[in-house]
């Protein structure tokens, strides 16, 4: 007997949800003022957390989770006993449709097992985004999956739908990839995020007659790394995160601590890695994009190839490189004042514009809303010098937890 | 004399600027004004109707800030603005900025009432109601921190212009039907019928959680229970969050389960189509399906992909870069980016169309080293060449060209096995290790890292030149038969 939809849905979220991402943000902006129904555009909503502090944004679901890869870290590989389920074209439109109205979500995530081919699994996930788009008007935000090892093709009409497209990377190192994934091959993923790069430039181009050419996933594209599911440490998936973002200029790398997974494959460790190292790798990676540090600069900061997981990552870098400091926050360039702890983006922003207006004191900053616990050891202001806190040997310890007592048996 | 102010609920944001405007027009002072429409002890009459003799411009900042201060609940919002722009015209101190009290208070004032228009945008949630004409109909009700469903609603319209809805909140309802907005007063909780779709949210929202990671603080900062009344979907949270350790117990109990049967042969039957490495390839389509698996050095795992060579297979002229650079790793092809535009457009102006040659590189893989977001080029070493002359070989072995061209140290190295400078050498015929004779010049992004336009401009020349020469080496066939086809 078929299952009815709402069996189906559980069963096709239940499957999505190792997915990281969920962004609807940056795409371009419309609204269905003149037809349709929905509007995107500007940094994107997050309309429901679930108690995994994972925010709700799009309806992210798989198309189907029959599978014929055979990937050891994924509950859905052709070896698992998972329970299997497909949803038609109509039944994921609808679905959308629905949700949208109520405004429970910004649009879809729509991602795939791989049935019979990749094109053929590709071209049906094609299909529902065109029907979204052409038949209903819908004006909201769709993220597509690209199946590796699609046909160049189908991923350029994809591009035409979709407003990101993302291909997992899956894990840090090739060899890793060969060995857990044995149908995928790390050098089509590359050539396929090569190719989105391209297309995406190609479209914001425009040809000699002034007409702009066809639209390519305006939202860019992102892709997801495994965290502790190989023997990779963090400065080299910093370092993988840094060609991906260099070579195909992508939104966003996402880290996603592997999670054991039920039905999980002999070939995976049982034990999950601690949420605070895939936290830590998302402030490194913030380091890396809104900072100006290089993944070298934050591997300074790193013992043995790790994260420090009881401070961050910036913290550690500058207790590395105490001679920086202290900085004068009432002269110091952005850049420099970007590398205080303690001290965010929004922060240094404030800072240089009350500056303007006379000398900042350490109260303002305070008022600014600087964190100056974390910071003061690394500034001065009239009024205040850290002195010798800056070099202090116990400096690392009024940040990091107190070590834990052991208890006698 | 002292002025009461009275603001209208609606339409508040255009009505303070008109008030503010006239009042400091006539230099009235903050503490002569009651923006909160009297009562008390505050007597006073109306604003002057007509504008006085002192004009103020202000900064698109203060506008911004004034924009979303004014939706605040607090009853001092109007006050500390005029106060601010008081300010600002009397130049004491800068208001506005961060570190000032007062400009710290209207900035966090501002954030609360920025925040709270996002919340209305990210938790409303529509009911959908039964309805006689086209346009479907839904409602919601919301209980904003502030009074924010005026700003908010522009969103709506834009969002859901092809349905007719309504939002109500205690203070104002807004009203959309068929493409026109009308505001009403605000009212009571309404008790509205179920929605069939609500269901499915639920399944939705307890599928989609990940019970192995817990992480409630999380959730509460993002989603704070002052919204929860109005959310159906939290009402699911505690029955969640008291199965998901059993969730994870059984999971861990289950372990590692035994493959589905009949699963390894639905893997293996799709491997077996993909393209496999001959290891002694019959001609140049299996040289190339098994150099874009090549694994010999390192590069490939930086690099995108293998760039093989392109043009004719049986070309009389054959020409050698050094290895792929940043657009030609992407694009997959040799000689795209700006010195393979340079290398083209030489070899058309002699004749040569690069289409009846063969175009390739000594090293079919990108090395390169990141510098934020750029891919700075690097040269292969000695290894790296060695490692790759097994594909130009067997490029040269099933393209027999009669003539090579070898741009570049690197690919006269590769050619040759001959590592003297390239000063002395170029435009001299060589003997290739392959057996047949290579022609060594300049590689054309050499010419254009270049700076000085004579020396650019001579090296051009005998670019051109030696491509020639190839041309005439290469059509003068009595000159020299192709070499015999030589193992790799």
């Amino acid at each position: 007997m078929k299952r009815s939809l709402k069996e189906r849905l559980a069963i096709l979220s239940d499957a999505a949800k190792y997915d990281a991402s969920c962004a609807s943000s940056g795409g371009e902006k419309r609204d269905s003022r003149k037809g349709g129904i929905g509007s995107s555009g500007g940094s994107g909503i997050c309309h429901a957390y679930t108690p995994d502090g994972r925010c709700i944004s799009l309806l992210k679901i798989l198309m189907t989770n029959f599978c014929i890869f055979d990937c050891a870290y994924c509950i859905n590989r052709v070896s698992s006993n998972v329970e299997r389920a497909r949803f038609s074209v109509d039944e994921v439109v609808t679905l959308t449709l629905e949700f949208y109205r109520r405004n429970y979500i910004e649009g879809l995530f729509l991602s795939s097992g791989i049935i019979r081919s990749p094109d053929q699994t590709m071209a049906d996930m094609v299909r529902i985004a065109r029907t979204l788009r052409e038949r209903h008007g819908f004006k909201g935000y769709i993220h597509l999956k690209t199946i590796p090892d699609a046909s160049p093709e189908l991923v350029r009409e994809a591009g035409l739908w979709a407003d990101r497209l993302s291909v997992n990377v899956e894990l840090p190192r090739d060899a890793s990839l060969r060995r857990f994934a044995p149908e995928k091959r790390p050098e089509t993923i590359r050539a396929a995020m090569a190719q989105m790069r391209l297309e995406r430039e190609a479209a914001k181009e425009r040809s000699f007659t002034g007409r702009a050419a066809p639209r390519f996933a305006p939202a860019g594209q992102s892709t997801q790394m495994i965290v502790g599911a190989d023997g990779a440490d963090d400065v080299a998936i910093l370092s993988a995160a840094t060609r991906l973002y260099g070579g195909y200029r992508l939104r966003r790398v996402y880290y996603s601590a592997f999670s054991p997974i039920p039905e999980a494959s002999a070939a995976l460790p049982l034990v999950k890695p601690p949420l605070m190292r895939e936290h830590r790798l998302y402030q490194a990676d913030w380091l890396m994009r809104f900072y100006g540090f290089s993944a070298e600069e934050i591997a300074t900061g790193a013992r043995k190839g790790h994260l420090d997981l009881d401070i961050d990552p910036k913290l550690a870098w500058a207790l590395q490189h105490r001679a920086r400091f202290p900085l004068d926050v009432n002269r110091a360039p952005r850049e420099l004042l970007l590398r205080v702890p303690g001290f965010g983006v929004r922060t240094v922003d404030r800072i240089i514009a009350a500056r303007r207006h006379g000398a900042l004191r350490f109260d303002d900053l305070v008022r600014i809303g600087a964190a100056m616990r974390k910071a003061q050891p690394f500034v001065s202001l009239p009024g205040w010098s850290p002195r010798g806190l800056t070099d202090s040997a116990a400096l690392r310890a009024r940040f990091a937890p107190a070590p834990e007592q052991l208890a006698l048996l | 004399m002292n002025v009461v102010v009275t603001l209208p609920r609606q339409g508040v944001a255009a009505a303070w600027r008109a008030a503010a405007r006239l009042a400091i027009s006539h230099r009235i002072a903050p503490e002569r004004i009651d923006w909160n429409g009297g009562g008390g002890l505050f007597a006073g009459g109306p604003l002057p109707e007509q504008p006085g003799g002192h004009r103020l411009r202000v900064s698109r900042d203060f506008l911004r800030l004034a924009d979303a201060v004014v939706w605040h609940a607090s009853p001092e919002r109007f006050a500390l603005l005029y106060e601010a722009l008081w300010r600002l015209d009397r130049q004491d101190g800068a208001p506005l900025s961060q570190a000032d009290p007062l400009g710290r208070r209207l900035g966090l004032m501002a954030k609360s009432v920025g925040r709270d228009i996002h919340k209305l945008h990210a938790f409303l949630r529509f009911r959908e109601f039964p309805s006689g004409g086209e346009r479907r109909a839904f409602g919601a009700w919301f209980e904003p921190e502030h009074d924010t469903l005026e700003p908010a609603v522009p969103f709506f319209v834009g969002r859901f212009a092809d349905m007719d809805w309504l939002i109500a909140t205690p203070r104002l309802t807004a009203r959309f039907e068929n493409g026109r907005l009308s505001f009403a007063a605000g009212g009571v909780r309404p008790d509205w019928p179920d929605d069939a779709s609500e269901a499915l949210w639920a399944t939705y929202f307890t599928s989609i959680f990940n019970p192995a990671r817990v992480k409630l603080a999380a959730m509460r900062s993002e989603m704070p229970k002052k919204y929860w009344r109005n959310l159906p979907e939290t009402r699911l949270i505690p029955a969640m969050l008291a199965d998901a350790g059993r969730r994870v117990e059984r999971m861990r109990a289950a372990s590692a389960s035994p493959p589905r049967a009949g699963a390894a042969a639905v893997s293996a039957r799709y491997r077996a189509g993909l393209p496999a490495p001959a290891e002694w390839p019959d001609d140049l389509g299996q040289a190339r399906q098994a150099a874009m698996q090549c694994r010999r050095c390192g590069l490939c795992e930086a690099a995108t992909q293998t760039v093989w060579g392109e043009g004719d297979p049986q070309a009389p002229v054959m020409v050698v870069g050094e290895q792929p650079g940043d657009r030609e790793d992407l694009a997959g092809r040799p000689f795209v980016g700006p010195a393979g535009r340079l290398l083209r457009e030489i070899m058309a102006a002699q004749g040569l169309d690069p289409g009846s040659a063969w175009l390739t590189n000594a090293v079919k893989h990108f090395k390169f080293v990141p510098r934020g977001k750029r891919r700075l080029h690097q040269n292969p070493d000695r290894r790296e060449i060695d490692h790759c002359r097994w594909w130009l070989g067997l490029e040269l072995a099933f393209i027999r060209p009669r003539i090579v061209l070898a741009l570049g140290a690197s690919a006269a190295f590769a050619l040759t096995g001959d590592e003297r400078p390239l000063s002395r050498r170029r435009g001299a015929f060589e003997a290739g290790l392959h057996g047949g004779p290579v022609l060594v010049s300049w590689h054309p992004s050499y010419i254009l890292r270049t700076p000085d336009p004579g020396e650019q401009a001579r090296l051009r020349r005998e670019l051109a030149a030696d491509i020639a020469a190839a041309l005439a080496r290469a059509g003068d066939s009595a000159a020299m038969p192709p070499p015999p086809a030589m193992p790799p």
